[in-house]
C-alpha cells in the first residue's frame, strides 16, 4: 500500500523531467552539447578575453564588474592592462559606448545585455549558435545562423572560423520528414575547427560564469551544508531515538 | 466499531444558522428585548457600517490607474516609407504592441481563403473601427495596422507564415499565433475557429497623414 | 542555575499565567496520535517554510527595488553584489516551490487519512483558505524580478479577470493599476506580497493550528484517540507532542533541509521548473515570448483553462471551470461520504478513483508545461484537432468526476472493518 502511494506521486515526476528534455530537442537545428568546465581557469580566462575583445564592443554586461574577474585567478594589474578601457574603473560594470538607438539603427534590433544571456538560452544553445554563422546573401548583414535564423547579429568572429555555407535537405522517410544539414568551407579561417571550437568553449564557459559568478564557489559550499547536515541527522535521529524508547 | 451507515447529511442545516438575531448571541431568551437598546445597536451599526465604506473609498480608489498612467497614452505617428512588402513592424502605443505590417499580394489572396475556418469573417463584432470593417480589416489593402494582444489573456502572438504547415495544421494560410494558449488568427487578425480566443484582434484608430505617415491612436473623429 | 530558571517561570506565571497554559495546551499537554507515519512531517515543514521565506524575504526586501526601470536589475545586484544575497535568494526561490510541494503532500495526507471529515471540516476550510492566501502570495512574488516570464504570467492572470462578465475588465484596470501590466502593478504587487498576504498567512495559520488542537489530530488509521482515556483523561493512544513529536519532527526536519540545500546548491534552477530561463530575460510589453508557462505549481489548473473552448464568444467557461477545480477542494468534506476515514479501510472505488485523480492532476501539470502544439495533431478524422489539447480535456474531465461522483463511489465502496484503537506504529 505505501509503496503503491509513493510510486503514484514520485514516479510521474522522474518522467516530466524526461519528457521535457526531450521536448527541448525536436525541433530546429540540434544543439551541441558545450563541454564546458567551470572549474577550468584557464579555459575561463581565455574566455573572458575572447568576450572583452570581441562582444564588449557591441554587447554590453550591466551586471558584471571587472574587478569581479579576480575571481578567475586576475590579478588587478591583469585585469586592467589586459582587459579594460583605460577610461574604465576596476569597479565599474562592463557598459558599452554604443546606445540603444545606434544599436537600433544599425542592426534592426539593439545588441541585448549578455550579463545573464547564459541562463536565459543555455550553454548548448549558446555553443552552438556561435558555431553555426553562415554566408547568406538574402540577409542585411550578409549573415545569417542556424539556431537563430534572421539573427541581427553579424558573424563577429568569422576571421577566426572562416566563412562557410549551409545547405538543408529535407528527406521523407517512412512518413517522418527528417532535416539534413550540411555545412560548407568557403574560406578557410585563422584557427582549424578544433581550435575554434575550443575557443567558442571557453568563451561559453565565461558567460556561464558571468551569468552567475556565485556558480564557482555554490557547489562547494553545498557541499559544506550537506555535510554539516548529515551530522545534524545522526545527532537528530539518535535524539528522537532516546525519547521513544518511552513510546515503544 | 466505526462503520455506521453512510452519513446523510441533511444539506438544509446550514439554512437553519441564517436567521442569526445580533441580541441572541448577548442575552438569554426570557430576558426581555429592550427596544431602546435595540434602536441604538442597529443605528449604530448602520452608521458605522456606512462610515467603514466610506472610509474604504480612497483605498479603493488610490489602486485606479493614475493620472501618469493615463496621460501615457497620446497618439503615435510612424513612418511607413520603408516598410518593405511582408514586413512587419511594432510600435508602442498605451505601451501596448501595435503592428504595422504590410501584406503582400499573395497574402491578401490567402485572407480570402480563410473565411471558411475564421469564427467572425465580417468582422461582425465591433473590434475595429467602421472604416476597417472589411474584407481586409484596414483602410488600404495592403497596410494592416492591428494591435498585437491576443483577445484571449493578453499575450503578443507571433507571426507564422503560409510555410509554417507543418507546425500549424494543413488549414494554415498564415497568420499570427499565440504562444500562451494557442490562439491562431489570420493575416487580418481574424480569430480561428475553435481556439481559446473569443473575438478578432482589435484594429485601432488610425489615419494617413500623408502616402508615407500615419498616426495610431487617432482619426478624422478624434483621439481614442 | 536551574532555580533561576525556575524562579523565572514563577515569576511570569504569577504575572501572565497564558503563557504556560497555552505552552501546555499546544505543545506538553497536546496529545497526538503515536502512531503518526511519514506523511504527518509536512505539517511542521509547512511551518517551517512559511518562516523561511518570511526571513529570506525580510534580508531581500534591504535590497530589493520594486521599480519596473530597476527591479531586475537589483535581483542581480542581490546575486552578485550583495554578499551572500545569491545564498538568499536562492533560499527564496527554493523556498517558494518548495512550499507548494510540501503543502500539496500536507493536502494529500489529508485526503488520504480523511483528515478533512467530520469534525474536522474547519481544520479542512482554514488549510484551504491557507492555500489560496499561499497561491495569491507566490503570484504576486512571482512579478517581482520582472523578467520575461514574470512579466506575462501576471499579464495572463489579470487578464483572467476580463472575461468575468460586466465588471470584468474595468476589475482588471483596477488590479493592475494601468492599461497594462506596468511600474504600477509592480509597486502594488510588492506591497500585496511582502505586507498584506503574509499578514493573512499568518493569522490563518494561527486559526488553522487553533482549529487542530480543540479537536486533535487525525491519524493514519483514521481513528478518534479521544474515545479511549485513561483515568486522568488522556487519550491512551496519545502522547505529548513536546517532546516526542518535536524531537520526530526535528529529524524529519534536517531531512528537508538537507534535500532543500541539495536543489539550493546543486540545481538552483529546478531543471527550468523553479527558475524558468525566460526570466532571465527583463520583461518586454511588446514581445511574449515564443514558450510561455506558469510556474509548475500553477500548471494544473492552467490547463484546465486552456481545454475548455471558448462558449458564447466569451472565454468565461475556462477561467470559471479553472476557478471551481481549485474552490472544489472547500467542498470535500461534505462530498465524502464513505463510513470510513482512512485510505487503510476503504474500498478499491475510492483508491482507484484516487489514482485517477492524483494521475490526472500530474498529466494537466505537466501539460501546462507545454505549449498546445507539443503533441502535433490527430489525422483528419478528429478535426486536426491537438493531440495535447484533447489530452487535456480528457484529463480536466476525470479531475472533475473525481469530486463530483465521490458521493456516490464514496458511499457505495466495500470498506473494511475500523478497528477500535490505532494499530502498531
Amino acid at each position: 500500500m505505501k509503496k503503491m502511494l509513493f510510486a503514484l506521486l514520485f514516479a510521474p515526476l522522474a518522467g516530466l523531467l524526461v519528457a521535457r528534455a526531450a521536448l527541448a530537442q525536436e525541433e530546429g537545428y540540434p544543439l551541441d552539447h558545450a563541454p564546458i568546465d567551470q572549474r577550468d581557469l584557464v579555459s575561463l580566462q581565455a574566455g573572458a578575453r575572447t568576450f572583452v575583445n570581441y562582444c564588449l564592443s557591441c554587447h554590453s554586461a550591466h551586471f558584471m564588474r571587472y574587478n569581479r574577474l579576480e575571481d578567475l585567478g586576475l590579478t588587478r594589474e591583469e585585469i586592467e592592462d589586459n582587459l579594460m578601457l583605460a577610461s574604465d574603473k576596476i569597479g565599474s560594470t562592463m557598459t558599452v559606448a554604443m546606445t540603444e538607438e545606434d544599436g537600433k539603427k544599425w542592426f534592426g534590433v539593439a545588441p541585448p545585455d549578455l550579463s545573464v544571456i547564459a541562463r536565459a538560452r543555455g550553454a548548448d544553445w549558446l555553443y552552438t549558435y556561435l558555431r553555426t554563422f553562415y554566408r547568406d546573401p538574402k540577409s542585411a548583414t550578409g549573415w545569417n545562423n542556424a539556431v537563430f535564423p534572421h539573427v541581427g547579429m553579424p558573424h563577429v568572429l568569422w576571421a577566426l572560423q572562416g566563412e562557410r555555407a549551409l545547405e538543408t535537405r529535407t528527406i521523407k522517410e517512412d512518413g517522418e520528414t527528417k532535416v539534413e544539414y550540411e555545412w560548407k568551407q568557403l574560406t578557410p579561417g585563422a584557427l582549424t575547427e578544433p581550435q575554434y571550437d575550443t575557443t567558442v568553449r571557453d568563451l561559453v564557459n565565461y558567460m556561464v560564469y558571468m551569468s552567475e559568478p556565485a556558480g564557482l564557489v555554490r557547489k562547494r559550499i553545498g557541499v559544506v551544508v550537506l555535510f554539516v547536515l548529515g551530522i545534524l541527522f545522526v545527532l537528530a535521529y539518535l535524539l528522537k531515538r532516546e525519547y521513544w524508547k518511552d513510546v515503544h | 466499531m466505526d462503520t455506521a451507515k453512510p452519513r446523510r447529511y441533511n444539506w438544509l442545516f446550514f439554512c437553519r444558522l441564517l436567521p442569526l438575531r445580533i441580541e441572541s448571541n448577548f442575552m438569554s431568551d426570557n430576558e426581555k428585548v429592550d427596544k431602546t437598546r435595540r434602536q441604538l445597536i442597529v443605528a449604530t451599526s448602520v452608521v458605522g457600517g456606512a462610515a467603514t465604506v466610506g472610509a474604504a473609498v480612497p483605498f479603493v480608489a488610490s489602486m485606479w490607474p493614475s493620472e501618469r498612467a493615463k496621460a501615457a497614452g497620446a497618439p503615435v505617428e510612424v513612418d511607413i516609407s520603408k516598410l518593405g512588402p511582408g514586413e512587419l513592424r511594432t510600435y508602442a502605443w498605451r505601451r501596448q504592441p501595435v503592428w504595422v505590417f504590410r501584406r503582400t499580394p499573395d497574402m491578401l489572396q490567402d485572407i480570402k481563403k480563410d473565411d471558411g475556418v475564421v469564427s467572425d469573417p465580417n468582422s461582425e463584432v465591433p473590434h475595429q473601427p467602421p472604416y476597417a470593417k472589411n474584407e481586409y480589416r484596414s483602410r488600404k489593402p495592403d497596410l494592416a495596422v492591428i494591435i498585437g494582444v491576443c483577445t484571449h489573456l493578453g499575450c503578443t502572438p507571433v507571426e507564422k507564415t503560409a510555410s509554417d504547415k507543418a507546425e500549424m495544421g494543413a488549414a494554415w494560410n498564415g497568420g499570427f499565433y499565440c504562444p500562451c494558449h494557442g490562439s491562431m488568427y489570420d493575416f487580418a487578425g481574424r480569430v480561428y475557429k475553435g481556439v481559446p480566443a473569443p473575438t478578432n484582434l482589435w484594429i485601432p484608430r488610425y489615419m494617413y497623414l500623408s502616402d508615407t505617415k500615419l498616426v495610431i491612436g487617432k482619426d478624422e473623429e478624434g483621439e481614442a | 542555575m536551574a532555580s533561576r530558571m525556575a524562579a523565572l517561570r514563577d515569576w511570569i506565571d504569577a504575572r501572565m499565567p497564558t503563557l504556560g497554559e497555552e505552552y501546555r495546551k499546544h505543545l506538553t499537554e497536546y496529545y497526538a496520535p503515536k502512531n503518526f507515519n511519514f506523511w504527518y512531517y509536512f505539517g511542521s515543514l509547512a511551518l517551517l517554510v512559511l518562516v523561511i521565506q518570511i526571513v529570506s524575504g525580510i534580508f531581500l526586501t534591504m535590497n530589493y527595488k520594486p521599480d519596473a526601470a530597476l527591479a531586475f536589475g537589483s535581483v542581480e545586484y542581490i546575486m552578485r553584489d550583495v554578499p551572500g544575497g545569491w545564498i538568499i535568494r536562492y533560499i527564496h526561490s527554493t523556498g517558494a516551490s518548495a512550499f507548494f510541494i510540501i503543502v500539496y503532500l500536507h493536502m494529500f495526507r489529508g485526503l488520504i487519512y480523511g483528515s478533512h471529515r467530520q469534525p474536522r471540516e474547519l481544520v479542512w476550510l482554514f488549510g484551504m483558505l491557507i492555500y489560496l492566501a499561499l497561491m495569491a502570495e507566490a503570484f504576486f512574488g512571482y512579478l517581482l524580478p520582472w523578467g520575461q516570464m514574470s512579466y506575462w504570467g501576471a499579464q495572463v492572470i489579470v487578464n483572467l479577470f476580463n472575461a468575468i462578465p460586466y465588471i470584468g475588465p474595468d476589475l482588471a484596470l483596477w488590479i493592475r493599476g494601468d492599461y497594462v501590466v506596468s511600474d504600477a502593478t509592480l509597486n502594488r504587487f510588492f506591497a500585496f506580497h511582502v505586507i498584506a498576504i503574509p499578514l493573512v498567512l499568518l493569522a490563518l495559520v494561527v486559526v488553522h493550528l487553533l482549529a487542530l488542537h480543540d479537536v486533535g489530530s487525525n491519524n493514519p488509521d483514521g481513528v478518534e484517540i479521544k474515545k479511549h482515556k485513561d483515568a486522568s483523561g488522556r487519550p491512551l493512544d496519545g502522547i505529548p507532542f513536546h517532546p516526542y513529536y518535536t524531537v520526530k519532527d526535528i529529524v524529519g526536519v534536517v531531512v528537508f533541509l538537507a534535500i532543500f540545500a541539495f536543489v539550493m546548491f546543486f540545481v538552483p534552477n529546478g531543471g527550468g521548473y523553479f527558475l524558468e530561463s525566460n526570466n532571465f530575460i527583463p520583461a518586454n510589453p511588446l514581445q511574449t515570448p515564443a514558450e510561455i508557462a506558469p510556474v509548475w505549481y500553477f500548471t494544473p489548473y492552467y490547463s484546465i483553462l486552456r481545454a475548455v473552448p471558448p462558449m458564447f464568444d466569451s472565454q468565461f467557461p475556462g477561467v470559471l471551470a479553472m476557478g471551481v477545480a481549485v474552490l472544489i477542494f472547500f467542498f470535500l468534506p461534505w462530498l465524502d461520504r464513505s463510513p470510513v476515514k482512512s485510505i487503510r479501510y476503504r474500498g478499491p472505488l475510492f483508491k482507484i478513483a484516487l489514482a485517477v485523480f492524483v494521475a490526472s492532476f500530474f498529466v494537466l501539470g505537466y501539460l501546462g508545461t507545454v505549449p498546445t502544439n507539443a503533441w502535433g495533431q490527430f489525422g483528419a478524422w478528429l478535426g486536426d484537432a491537438q493531440r495535447a489539447t484533447v489530452v487535456a480535456r480528457i484529463f480536466s474531465t476525470l479531475y472533475f468526476l473525481f469530486f463530483f461522483l465521490m458521493p456516490w463511489y464514496t458511499a457505495h465502496d466495500r470498506t473494511k472493518p475500523v478497528p477500535d484503537r490505532v494499530t502498531a506504529h
